[in-house]
């Protein structure tokens, strides 16, 4: 095994402990729990308003299909319904769904109605809305409407997609691709030249269905010219925007409100035809509406993530040093490009290189369009399918070497000594340890120890095999740097906007833009303006989600809150601070220069009893009576931040399975997460995302697929066939982190929200390689079935080339191994 | 996820909930815990006119001695059958199976008539009860458990009849047992089942009986397994040999969660497996 320097554990990276009176650092109960957890909030289903009828909507049981006929006449005259619309009746006021991220100047972008209006292109995309008195009218009613189909060829699998000859998902544009995106760097011809070793893979990266607690709901009022949509969406700011542009509303006469909103994965990162649509319907009754999915109709219907081929070629030395590495993807699109579709994959582009030194690069996505739901943000966006494709390459590069994945690692990867590193892709990563993180992991998981049980296994010829997975995974989060955006044609920018409100008996508002979802900002961020303002935890209270209430802000995405919001809000308490020192001053008789700002009170250096706290000094400045020349009335106080890099967040993830080899069955035995996150406001949050992260990454790993037939059918429409996984099926997972601190802001924080979802995939994965590897294995495809590996195991077996997965259809697509050492 | 219009009875006689069921000529449904025909309900793959409830039913309540046999109420729900002490006694094969239906919160509303009645040949208590020989008392007669399971989601039980119970003999009683269920996560449905029962003597196998979960259509008995361990040897060897006629006469579906192919495969495996826990060894 590797041995890993003994001084890299350097007193640095050991978590620091905080003070018993720092809010930052204190392992809080989140505040906002007892209301999420128990229902009784504003979940937008439970918004009741006078008059509120309810929508529902038709969807297309046909995956690519003209619409000849259209009758809903019978579904009009049903008792309780109040109108039925269809594409062709909102065809002069729906406009097209937004993509707000041009990824090359040629990027191929058709329209996408919200309503389709003589063509359907995924089964699951609306037809038709109806409008009624209560829901169940409104239910009923669909079944009365219809429609005739013309059926056109179903465009299902990618590589096909992209042939000459194969049908088109749109006509008009003459071609299934919609893009082609390429990075090169150093030079990868003359890296793999002469290359003692070359691996070629192909993985596939399977189509997830984000899968968030609450369904998605709107509910939208019209007032006169006035709108208010409420919708459980993690972008409240972004929607107003959008919502204006596609419809025509003056941006100052919407409102929108993300009032509590159970959960997200990047799925409520969308603009969605439903929330267009309802903001059409309350405009055209004059009544307010409602709509709130069920999970079936959401399982077609939200966007799902990943669905990516992969091509990867890494060459090395025979001493395991890389010496370059190229990709090429075929992303899959779905029908339409949404939001920030086609942007997700080249996400990757910049972390396929992981943690690794290498001379040369280069990267190629092309976007395709299917018959399928579109795809789009899916926690990790772009950086699951990277650090899959590299951490799983070293596993085969360690294997192919004879050297142990630890070690192959070690002698790639950055030293710590070496930071600040511009990587090949050209980021600048500020900070980190992995050596740190991983000896800690090492020793956590007892690695020494579960080899050597793996060898017995072995050697007995156990028929429980115990496999070893590795993933040192660092991950692109905080998004963004408001110029990277830019020079990625994305179509905004990516600060983050806070306020604080000081109030007259010296309590404290916090407004933030970073729309919460379930992540416990209310919780953390009062903690960093307690410690900031110097005032207790309790008399802090967070503002969020309603752009009447917010008006600036980004939103919740990309692991950016903290990193972004949460500085933002740093910034905005030292200018609560700077003013309140300046009338502290004044009150005090005493020079700015001369005070000490400490425990919420100034006090007069050396002059101990001369003191104003915080309090005082606002109700001095909210009286007004005796102010400092020039000064406003006011300590309040907003920042906005745009961050200079993004945080890299990184650590040591080790999984041992145990394989049935008799039946394929994998169970986790143990599972040990070290994450190096930076500073941490609140440990037990930070806990909490990296176990759900890892869960959703096993789920990857082991369970979650998305599978369309043959004819575009999505099979998976039920939780009884989209298997996610719960706590029964899960380990008990070891957590715990290293402290490298991030040198771009001055919270020294990097984001967690998606780190723990990005490493855990390729760690289960290797495991379950591992333990088969002595049987010829080298891949199994994802989710991991027990069905899979036993047919992995077979095919090794018997010598034979891995057959095409599973009968059915859809379930398969083929071992991933494209070929072995060259 | 909203059923289409229905009415709704709960009455509190058996004989009132018959006539229900008959006025309902054909379109009527029983509902009982609901946990399997509320989902069919919401996904719109069923369309009753009239739900029946039979939870006001006193007779098909609760668990029963009666002499060589126990009955077991349509109404017991999962959890009552589970804990149920003369099920433990004379059962435990059940009482183990029923352990591994769904999630908690299942296990408390399903019922133990509701399932066998829904007859999803993917439940794990048809196989359980195949292989116990129970025999179904309904409001019109008794129902062998072999001519129970007619087809996919199918019972022989008449529109107008309703499943009161099943007598499960006491004739394993004391006998080696294990359900072997093979599912890909904790709550999912048995991609396959495997119910068995076995009786030693002097490190023989004396007698064994085997029903299969989800291998076709219905539960159904591997006969030749059976056949094979008689008055053999109590060895995983011989139970691995035995086990290979395991998907004889089965049938077994593909689907998403296994290939006909795996599952034949799992039942070979799964089947010597159960066999030697039952048989402890």
């Amino acid at each position: 095994m590797s041995e890993i320097a003994p001084e890299a554990v350097a007193e640095q990276v050991t978590p620091s402990t905080p003070d018993a009176t720092a809010e930052v650092g204190r392992a809080r109960l989140r505040t906002e729990d007892a209301r999420l957890i128990t229902g009784r909030t504003t979940w937008t289903d439970n918004i009741q308003l006078p008059g509120l009828l309810h929508v529902a909507f038709l969807r297309s049981p046909i995956s690519h299909a003209r619409i000849t006929r259209i009758d809903a006449e019978d579904a009009r005259r049903r008792p309780g319904v109040i109108a039925v619309v269809t594409g062709a009746d909102l065809a002069g006021e729906q406009g097209s769904l937004p993509c707000a991220w041009p990824v090359t100047e040629d990027m191929v972008l058709p329209d996408h109605p919200p309503v389709a209006v003589d063509e359907v292109r995924y089964v699951g995309e609306p037809v038709a809305a109806v409008v009624a008195r209560d829901r169940y009218a409104a239910v009923d009613a669909l079944e009365a409407i219809d429609i005739d189909y013309e059926p056109l060829p179903a465009v299902v699998d990618m590589e096909r997609a992209i042939e000459e000859g194969t049908g088109l998902v749109h006509a008009d544009k003459g071609t299934n691709t919609s893009y082609t995106w390429v990075f090169e760097a150093g030079e990868p011809d003359a890296a793999f030249r002469d290359a003692p070793v070359v691996i070629e893979r192909r993985y596939v990266q399977q189509r997830l269905i984000p899968t968030a607690m609450e369904p998605r709901a709107v509910v939208c009022s019209a007032v006169g010219d006035e709108y208010t949509l409420w919708s459980a969406t993690q972008i409240p700011h972004i929607l107003r925007l959008m919502l204006a542009t596609v419809t025509g509303i003056p941006e100052h006469r919407l409102r929108v409100i993300a009032p509590d909103v159970g959960g997200g994965f990047g799925s409520k990162l969308q603009v969605y035809g439903e929330e267009v649509v309802c903001l059409l319907l309350a405009r055209r009754l004059g009544r307010p509406v409602k709509w709130t999915e069920s999970r079936s109709e959401g399982n077609m219907a939200v966007h799902h993530g990943r669905d990516q081929i992969q091509r990867l070629s890494l060459a090395a030395d025979r001493d395991g040093r890389i010496r370059g590495l190229k990709v090429d993807l075929l992303a899959d699109m779905g029908a339409y490009l949404m939001l920030v579709t086609p942007g997700i994959p080249l996400l990757g582009a910049f972390m396929f290189n992981g943690i690794y030194k290498m001379d040369a690069y280069s990267f190629r996505c092309t976007g395709v369009f299917t018959n399928k739901t579109p795809t789009d943000a899916y926690r990790g966006a772009g950086r699951p399918e990277a650090t899959f494709g590299i951490e799983r390459m070293m596993d085969e590069l360690a294997a192919e070497l004879g050297l142990d994945p630890l070690e192959v690692r070690r002698r790639n990867w950055i030293a710590h000594e070496e930071f600040p590193y511009d990587t090949i892709s050209g980021l600048t990563y500020d900070s980190g340890n992995y050596e740190a993180a991983t000896e800690k992991a090492m020793r956590l998981f007892d690695y020494d120890k579960l080899r050597a049980e793996q060898a017995d296994r072995r050697d007995r010829g156990d028929p429980v095999q115990l496999g070893i997975g590795v993933s040192t995974f660092t991950e692109m989060c905080g998004l963004a740097p408001s110029r990277v955006l830019g020079s990625l044609s994305y179509g905004a920018g990516g600060w983050e906007h806070a306020s604080v409100r000081v109030l007259p008996s010296g309590k404290v508002e916090v407004v933030t833009g970073s729309s919460a979802h379930g992540q416990g900002h209310e919780t953390a961020w009062a903690q960093i303006a307690a410690d900031r303002l110097g005032v207790p935890f309790e008399d802090v209270r967070v503002l969020h989600g309603d752009t009447s209430v917010s008006p600036k802000g980004m939103d919740t995405y990309g692991s950016r809150s903290l990193a972004v919001g949460g500085v933002a809000l740093y910034n905005a308490c030292d200018k609560v601070v700077d003013k309140a020192r300046r009338m502290a001053a004044h009150l005090l008789e005493a020079d700015e220069g001369d005070l000490e700002f400490s425990g919420g009170s100034f006090s007069v250096k050396g002059v101990p009893g001369q003191a104003r706290t915080l309090q005082e000094v606002a109700l001095a400045a909210f009286a007004a009576h005796d102010l400092p020349e020039g000064f406003e009335p006011s300590l309040d106080s907003e920042a906005t931040h745009d961050p200079e890099n993004f945080s890299f967040p990184h650590g040591t993830h080790l999984c041992a399975v145990e394989v049935d080899t008799e039946t394929g069955f994998v169970k986790i035995r143990s599972y040990v997460a070290v994450d190096d996150v930076g500073k941490v406001v609140n440990p037990l949050i930070v806990e909490g995302q990296v176990h759900g992260g890892l869960a959703q990454g096993i789920a990857q790993a082991l369970y979650e697929e998305a599978v369309y037939d043959a004819d575009g059918n999505l099979t998976t429409t039920t939780m009884a066939d989209y298997l996610v996984p719960s706590a029964a099926d899960l380990p008990t997972f070891t957590t715990d982190r290293t402290e490298t601190p991030a040198t771009t802001n001055p919270l020294g924080v990097k984001g967690v929200g998606e780190a723990g979802t990005i490493a855990s995939t390729p760690a289960v994965v290797n495991a379950i390689v591992d333990a088969l590897r002595p049987y010829g294995v080298d891949d199994v495809p994802m989710p991991c079935t027990p069905e899979r590996v036993w047919r992995a195991l077979r095919a090794a077996q018997s010598g034979q080339a891995p057959p095409g997965g599973s009968p059915e259809p859809g379930a398969g697509g083929g071992l991933g191994s494209a070929g072995g050492a060259a | 996820m909203i059923p289409a219009p229905f009415d709704y009875v709960r009455p509190s006689t058996l004989n009132d909930a018959v006539t229900a069921l008959r006025e309902a000529d054909e379109e009527g449904k029983v509902l009982a815990g609901g946990q399997s025909l509320m989902p069919l309900l919401r996904l719109r793959l069923a369309y009753p006119e009239v739900l029946i409830d039979v939870s006001g039913l006193p007779e098909l309540r609760g668990v029963r001695d009666d002499g060589d046999s126990i009955v077991v109420g349509a109404m017991a729900t999962h959890y009552e059958v589970m804990r149920d002490p003369l099920v433990q006694a004379h059962a435990p094969l059940l009482a183990a199976a029923t352990s591994t239906v769904a999630d908690p919160a299942v296990r408390h509303r399903g019922t133990f008539g509701g399932s066998l009645a829904h007859a999803d040949p993917a439940g794990d208590l048809p196989a359980v009860v195949l292989t116990m020989d129970g025999l179904f008392v309904t409001s019109a007669r008794e129902i062998p458990a072999r001519d129970f399971f007619a087809d996919y989601l199918t019972s022989a039980l008449e529109p107008d009849e309703i499943l009161l119970g099943v007598r499960l003999p006491k004739t394993y009683t004391g006998w080696g047992f294990h359900y072997e269920k093979f599912h890909r996560t904790a709550q999912a449905w048995a991609v396959v089942g495997v119910a068995c029962l076995v009786r030693r003597t002097d490190g023989e196998i004396a007698h064994a009986r085997i029903g299969l979960t989800n291998m076709g259509s219905t539960p159904v008995r591997a006969y030749a397994v059976e056949t094979a361990v008689a008055d053999g040897p109590a060895s995983r060897e011989a139970f691995q040999s035995a086990a290979r006629d395991a998907p004889d006469g089965t049938n077994p579906p593909s689907d998403l969660h296994g290939s006909a192919e795996y599952r034949r495969h799992l039942a070979q495996v799964l089947t010597a497996r159960a066999l030697a826990t039952a048989a402890g060894v």
